[in-house]
């Protein structure tokens, strides 16, 4: 790998990680339960773009499938939540 | 109705999985087309019962939406980006507005709200129980009339080409 | 790989990373919940538009066929997080409603008389 790609992955890798503080800062402060489930689904997108990222790191495909799986839960996860603060349960 | 028909009730739906497996396998060798195509014809078998009839034309419209959506989205993407970054010095005209509603085909409506949840600047809060209106969350907008107007103009009427 | 495809890569994933750091800092810094929510999409679609496009011409570069399975993941979100955006907001509206939240607009079908 050459060293501006990999320095372009470490800058990369350095904004998710900025990104990721920033949004915890938001879940920590709240104010209100749909903040902390916003902040939460972000939270997990941020591990599927570096996830995406660690598999050009590391000219792997296996990064790919963990990606996707990231997406799929946290789409389950946040909707479960979502509506659970709307209704008081999610199956009705 | 004729054998093809029959076999591939969902043609669309069918070419889409056979994609969507070839892809994800990463191979097109016999083996993986065999199975994909296994998949491809069973699936819209077994969800036939889930499945609504859904009437898509003008596939030129469609093409021509999805490059305008897609266009719209990098635009309103330095827009809010930046109102972002400005925020200290100024403050964007953010409020609720109510657009009034012609779409009325629910497949219409579900591609409308899935552009104006991609397209960053506009939120879909809620839709009146009768689908006569629409509540909206947005970023910046001066006139809420020449809003409406364009809202309408750019992103509904395509969809009320396709659908209806 | 040639120095031109390396640069296209390089630029997706650093502007990939800017755009996810501008909608964060949108998302930890804005007052209210209803403008909250405009930031993050940007790091849902371009965000994770570039590094999709960068992993699939990193991987058809470098194995030499074509390689559009990252770009699943643009459907995969394109599907998913209208979904949950949509929920939130109607969560949103319905809890600031019951609070009596007062910027709140009213709603667009008038409750039923009981």
């Amino acid at each position: 790998m050459s060293p501006l790609l990999s320095g372009a992955i470490v800058f990369t890798l350095g904004c998710y990680a900025v990104a990721s503080v920033l949004v915890l800062v938001r879940l920590v402060r709240g104010p209100r339960a749909q903040d902390r489930v916003f902040a939460l689904d972000l939270l997990y997108f941020h591990a599927m773009l570096v996830m995406l990222v660690l598999g050009i790191r590391h000219q792997s495909d296996v990064y790919f499938e963990a990606a996707l799986l990231i997406a799929l839960f946290s789409f389950v996860s946040s909707s479960a939540m979502a509506k659970f603060i709307l209704r008081g349960e999610v199956i009705e | 109705m004729t054998a093809l028909a029959k076999l591939a009730p969902a043609p669309l739906l069918s070419a889409a999985l056979l994609g969507l497996w070839l892809v994800l396998a990463r191979s097109a060798s016999l083996g993986h087309l065999l199975v994909g195509l296994a998949i491809a014809l069973a699936v819209p078998h077994l969800t036939a019962n889930l499945r609504l009839k859904v009437v898509a034309r003008r596939p030129l419209v469609v093409v021509r939406y999805v490059l305008r959506v897609g266009g719209d989205v990098v635009r309103s993407n330095l827009e809010v980006g930046r109102g972002v970054l400005v925020w200290r010095w100024r403050r964007p005209q953010s409020r609720f507005v109510v657009v009034p509603l012609d779409l009325r085909d629910p497949f219409g409506l579900a591609v409308l709200s899935m552009v104006t949840t991609i397209v960053p600047g506009t939120v879909w809060s809620e839709l009146a129980i009768d689908r006569s209106a629409l509540l909206l969350h947005v970023w910046d907008v001066d006139e809420e009339r020449a809003f409406i107007e364009r809202f309408k103009a750019r992103y509904e009427r395509p969809l009320m080409e396709i659908f209806e | 790989m040639s120095l031109w495809a390396e640069v296209a890569v390089a630029v997706l994933l650093v502007s990939s990373g800017l755009f996810v750091l501008v909608s964060a800092l949108g998302f930890a810094r804005l007052p209210d919940f209803f403008l909250r929510m405009h930031p993050p999409a940007l790091a849902y679609t371009v965000g994770s538009w570039c590094v999709s496009f960068a992993g699939a011409l990193y991987f058809s570069l470098l194995e030499g066929r074509l390689a559009l399975h990252p770009l699943l993941v643009i459907a995969a979100l394109g599907v998913t997080v209208p979904v949950t955006t949509l929920l939130l907001a109607r969560v949103a509206l319905f809890r600031r409603r019951a609070a009596g939240a007062p910027d709140t607009p009213p709603p667009l079908t008038p409750p039923r008389a009981p």
